[in-house]
């Protein structure tokens, strides 16, 4: 049974949002860009550092024990979040983008070769284009574009097309960033096993808004960002199947990723650590756990309906505003609305909305062949979290009412 | 702090919807493109640079109000300008934007000193900045300029 998220008590949970900006409650409609932190998550940071801080692994005084038991703590509560088979396949990174290089740089440079192709979609995140772009010069690959429709949806006969022994490798985003489209990825990483290419899925757009799971997906690599998950920047997670985990060199050589080191032979140490050279966020991997205690405790049932929702609610309340177009217009979306208007180019729509104390993003969204293939320089976007309320859409209607005035 | 009515000054708004040398120079013989990567603002400038003065100026491209207007009273304040002179309101121009609370150069800034409550807004500083550093790139002889 789902039942409703009780926002007040919600929003009393994440002290940021109780602040005014430029003399107005803040409105913060950016958590495509970075989510807010609830107390909780502040809470295990600040224990951490009052009470435990230590280094993780080999060290035989208590408080290192604490930390290391927490630092794992944290990856098992990963690995329950995202259900994974096993704790070795989650690998603790800074983010969404040092896990995409991993995988590039770790098993990218091992299997992609002269003539090889890499497959991604026309509404990657930079971070999905240019480390593929990166392997694609060194070896002599081609980087592949799936195309997507005037709505934003992948065009799926298109991807089929593109399939062939060549495949190497699809990555490929779980949420667009910049139009909030829900991909099939299931559909997609089926295509892709069929014709045996394996598919890292880029989920830093997905885990804040729905229930991910590695055994249903099927995915060889899922990555995200901790900071868009309610927890701190600085942390991110590569989840990889073992298989591919244990085929693959160290990303990062040093400490931590051996087992022993001699001027003659390295012997690399075990998953997960051989991934994980040199001292990790500890606190951040805390912190990062707590987000998720603090997601499962609302459960994505009442998250999931709460932010449909708003997102219905914001649709039609922008679609009635004349002179305004949303892009991204797919059947599936979280809780992302993108939108350019006639008469304000959306950097002046960003200014005149923070001065009434609504944060949005504006620009290109680090998506510039999104913008490409839409003919647009940028668009201004409002992403949505659990936290936000109807409140927060109709503040910025009225918010885009003064762009309308000022453009008049 | 400076409000919404300080930055969007009516004669600002007036350039953004009608600006002014809104055009290819096909004469020209310096150019340069500007790029904002951070918003993906683009202009190109075209400069007729003759005997040490600028005959003619165009631009076109794609911006916010702030650079489109800024564009545009830029290429009427250099138009017909030694290029001494254009470098005098260049840098008068900048100490404007970059520098809240400095003394202006009214003399040398004229209309441009409508654009000056742009250094209340820092994210918009770069808007108001990009022709200005794409002029300098052409004079210069770069084809290319970015501001991050």
């Amino acid at each position: 049974m789902t039942t409703t998220l009780d926002i007040n008590n919600v929003r009393d949970d994440f002290p940021i949002l109780k602040q005014s900006i430029n003399g107005h409650p803040l409105v913060y409609l950016d958590n495509g860009a970075t989510s807010q932190k609830p107390q909780s998550v502040i809470d295990a940071i600040v224990n951490y550092y009052t009470t435990t801080n230590s280094n993780v692994h080999r060290g035989v005084h208590t408080m290192s024990q604490q930390a290391t038991d927490s630092y794992e703590g944290a990856r098992s509560k990963v690995r329950q979040f995202i259900n994974a088979g096993d704790d070795k396949e989650i690998i603790f990174t800074r983010n969404t983008t040092e896990g995409i290089n991993l995988v590039a740089y770790s098993y990218g440079r091992q299997h992609v070769g002269p003539g090889d192709d890499i497959i991604v979609s026309n509404m990657e995140h930079h971070s999905n284009i240019v480390p593929w772009q990166m392997l694609c010069e060194e070896k002599g690959a081609n980087l592949l574009v799936v195309p997507i429709d005037d709505s934003g949806e992948l065009v799926m006969d298109e991807y089929e097309k593109l399939l062939s022994p060549r495949t190497k490798l699809v990555s490929i985003t779980h949420v667009s960033n910049a139009l909030g489209t829900i991909l099939p990825a299931k559909q997609i990483v089926e295509m892709a096993h069929a014709n045996g290419a394996p598919v890292l899925l880029d989920g830093a757009q997905a885990v804040p808004h729905m229930p991910v799971d590695m055994k249903d997906l099927d995915c060889d690599f899922y990555v995200f960002s901790g900071h868009k998950l309610f927890g701190p920047t600085g942390i991110g997670i590569l989840y990889g199947k073992e298989e591919y985990l244990e085929a693959m060199p160290p990303f990062l050589g040093g400490g931590e990723m051996i087992k022993s080191v001699t001027f003659e032979k390295t012997i690399y140490n075990d998953l997960p650590y051989k991934f994980e050279g040199g001292t990790p966020d500890i606190a951040g991997a805390i912190g990062l756990g707590a987000a998720i205690d603090y997601v499962n405790n609302l459960g994505f049932d009442q998250i999931t309906a709460h932010e449909e929702e708003l997102l219905r609610y914001g649709t039609e309340a922008l679609s009635s505003i004349e002179g305004l177009r949303i892009i991204g217009t797919a059947e599936h979306k979280a809780g992302i609305l993108s939108f350019v208007m006639d008469k304000a180019h959306p950097h002046d729509i960003g200014t005149i909305l923070d001065e009434q104390g609504i944060a949005v993003r504006t620009g290109h969204h680090c998506a510039q062949p999104v913008m490409a293939r839409f003919q647009i320089p940028a668009t201004a976007r409002a992403s949505m979290a659990f936290y936000n309320t109807k409140d927060d859409i109709d503040a910025l209607v009225k918010g885009i009412d003064r762009v309308l005035e000022v453009f008049s | 702090m400076a409000g919404l009515s300080d930055l969007y000054q009516e004669i600002l708004l007036e350039h953004n919807s009608k600006p002014h040398n809104f055009k290819k120079v096909e004469e020209a013989n310096q150019t340069a493109d500007g790029y904002n990567p951070l918003c993906g603002d683009q202009i190109t400038l075209y400069l007729k640079v003759v005997d040490g003065l600028i005959d003619d100026v165009g631009f076109q491209g794609t911006g916010c109000a702030i650079s489109r207007a800024s564009a545009s009273m830029m290429t009427q304040s250099i138009k017909g300008q030694t290029l001494e002179r254009a470098e005098q309101i260049f840098d008068a121009f900048h100490h404007m934007i970059t520098e809240p609370g400095a003394e202006l150069d009214l003399d040398t800034l004229g209309d441009l000193e409508t654009l000056s409550g742009v250094n209340e807004f820092p994210t918009r500083i770069k808007c108001a900045i990009l022709a200005w550093h794409t002029m300098k790139a052409a004079l210069s002889g770069d084809s290319e300029v970015t501001t991050e």
